[in-house]
């Protein structure tokens, strides 16, 4: 059994599903328009900011501000993309036809990160490209400033991990309702909740969200003390994406389908 | 060719699946009957390697499921209609498992032929009903053309002419020469399909027959007896040594189906008689009687009448496993735990069970 074959499968599983149309475009219609809401505010906003906050001001990031919710559709993606099999029982079918079920996971993780990288990508530079024209030529900044490339693939990346992350969640708990229940909350709330009370933001600036959003900003937070930057960030939150696969993959391989 | 050699599953303290071993062969339809909860599906997931064995082994045609390059070619299965997912159209289901197989897509189109679901293969899989479902899952077992298939309660839920239909189809595919394994818990079911017979109750294997054989060591005939000189008749059969039994009703009972022994004996003792009929028990209670005897089995370290099937599991210790369930399954027998001598009172949780 090639490779390819299960890749294709896997293919014709997420496009043949109205879920995957919906999850991604309310992600990419979320969080671009509510990029443009926040730098039209902002430009309102930024005659009454004193001195340190404009000196802050970083444009870029304030053009990926509809990402807190925008990554919510993300994470339904992800976890519709696995919880699916199981809540309609097609999982018995798919490892019946894949009975090795790392390839399984490993062509359905493939297929539906690849789908996200694109959606991701497309949402961050359409964010940053709108939200620099609601903030008008004075605020705005361009793709060629220092730093701001990355972010914008940052910003990419960030919506990307994010669902993978989700997939590795909904591998290990299956039910559609269980996992969106545990990672919603978490990414709306808990997380920015223990990154920003200063008893537990030690723990919490290492959180999966916290430390992936650190690369979508140019300029660090007026007081930072993360001690990683914007590409170490990344790579914590890669680290988490890759514990939830194993995690999966893990379970996958030794439950009973 | 399927082989299960001493295959055991234990969920937590259930031992669904006790150390089952049969072949199920070539050419012919060969039914897999227990009553509900007695472990077919349990043993139909493990041929598949869905659910890992506790114990034993399973192998298609010599190899283990996971060893099989594009399994959908060697082996299909419908174990439950309802496993798709609803907002995927019935084409691009069967096309998912196509592609995952190497199998061309053009076979999508071919088996939907076959089992007449071409007018709704772009309908979603939702909107299905059992029957339709029924069809797609079949659909998808025929994918890769294989030499096995195997079918979980194929005519569950199905109208008459779907039923038909279905049994018509697995005589078709063994006749082709092809190796149909499926399940019911129907034995009437079975008569009319089924070449061979493997029975389970509770997990293990009661019979492993040809459906002739069944039929002949099971189909128990008496002989029925009404007449108004009851006293009479009862002192001339006790006398002539004929074993007896009251039905109820006035009737009488004698095993076996020779009347004209009874005939002649109640002529010459000027008995009159109402009715004397050879009487058969419908395979359906042959059946049950089987898996009564399943439970029956447990109870008694040395059993009674060993007359079924070829491969009967010799069991080391008398029962099941130390039944720690058995006070709350049975709370008026709390006997299993204090008097040993009868260790097997816990099986009276129903092999209906589940």
């Amino acid at each position: 059994m090639a490779a390819t074959q299960v890749v294709r499968s896997e293919w014709t599983k997420i496009r043949s599903v109205a879920s995957t149309v919906w999850t991604l475009s309310l992600a990419a219609v979320v969080t671009i328009a509510l990029g443009m809401l926040i730098s039209a505010l902002s430009k309102n906003e930024f005659g009454s900011m004193g001195p340190r906050e404009r000196l802050s001001f970083d444009p870029t990031f304030v053009s990926f501000a509809g990402m807190t919710l925008g990554q919510l559709a993300m994470i339904v993606f992800g976890v519709l993309v696995v919880s699916n099999e199981y809540s309609t029982g097609m999982i018995r079918t798919s490892l019946a036809a894949v009975p090795r079920r790392g390839a399984f996971l490993a062509s359905k993780v493939a297929v539906a990160t690849g789908l996200a990288l694109v959606v991701g990508m497309a949402t961050g530079f359409a964010a940053f490209f709108l939200g620099q024209a609601m903030l008008g030529p004075q605020l705005r900044t361009t793709l060629d400033a220092p730093g701001v490339l990355r972010a914008v693939v940052g910003g990419g990346l960030y919506m990307t991990l994010i669902a993978v992350f989700s997939m590795g969640v909904a591998v290990m708990l299956r039910s559609p309702m269980l996992s969106l229940g545990v990672l919603m909350p978490f990414f709306f709330l808990v997380s920015n909740i223990l990154a920003n009370v200063s008893a537990t933001r030690k723990v919490g600036q290492y959180l999966p969200d916290q430390a992936g959003s650190r690369i979508m900003r140019v300029l660090p937070r007026v007081g930072d003390d993360t001690p990683y930057g914007p590409w170490g960030g990344l790579g914590i939150m890669v680290l988490w994406v890759i514990a939830a696969l194993a995690g999966g993959y893990a379970l996958l391989r030794r439950r009973d389908a | 060719m399927i082989e299960i050699a001493g295959l055991s599953k234990r969920y937590g303290e259930k031992l669904a699946v006790d150390g089952l071993t049969f072949t199920v062969r070539p050419g012919t339809v060969t039914g897999f009957l227990g009553p509900n909860g007695a472990g077919k599906s349990t043993t139909m997931r493990m041929i598949l390697g869905l659910d890992h064995p506790t114990g034993g082994d399973v192998r298609i045609d010599g190899r283990h499921y996971h060893e099989l390059a594009d399994p959908l070619t060697y082996i299909g299965a419908l174990l439950d209609a309802k496993a798709v997912h609803g907002g995927r159209s019935a084409r691009n289901h069967l096309l998912c498992l196509a592609q995952s197989n190497g199998i061309p897509a053009r076979r999508v189109g071919e088996v939907l032929e076959t089992v007449g679901l071409t007018a709704v293969a772009r309908k979603k899989a939702k909107g299905f009903s059992l029957g339709m479902s029924q069809r797609l899952g079949i659909a998808g077992a025929l994918l890769g053309d294989p030499r096995i298939l195997m079918f979980d309660e194929p005519v569950n839920g199905l109208d008459p002419e779907g039923i038909h239909w279905i049994r018509g189809l697995m005589k078709s595919l063994a006749a082709q020469g092809r190796t149909v394994f499926v399940s019911s818990h129907l034995m009437s079911e079975m008569a009319l399909t089924a070449d061979h017979l493997v029975v389970i109750g509770q997990g293990r294997l009661l019979a492993d027959t040809t459906m002739a054989d069944f039929i002949e060591r099971n189909s128990r005939s008496w002989v029925r007896i009404r007449t108004p000189d009851r006293e009479r008749l009862l002192d001339a059969l006790h006398t002539a040594g004929i074993a007896v039994v009251e039905a109820g009703d006035g009737l009488l009972e004698v095993d076996g189906g020779r009347p004209e022994r009874i005939g002649e004996l109640a002529a010459r003792h000027q008995v009159v008689l109402h009715e004397l009929s050879v009487r058969q028990s419908s395979l359906e209670d042959a059946f049950m009687r089987l898996t009564a005897q399943s439970v029956e089995y447990h109870a008694r370290p040395e059993p009674a009448g060993q007359s079924w099937g070829a491969h009967r599991i010799a069991r080391t210790a008398a029962g099941p496993p130390a039944p720690k369930a058995a006070p709350t399954t049975t709370p008026a027998t709390p006997a299993p735990l204090t008097t040993p001598t009868t260790p097997a009172t816990a099986p009276t949780t129903t092999p209906t069970e589940g």
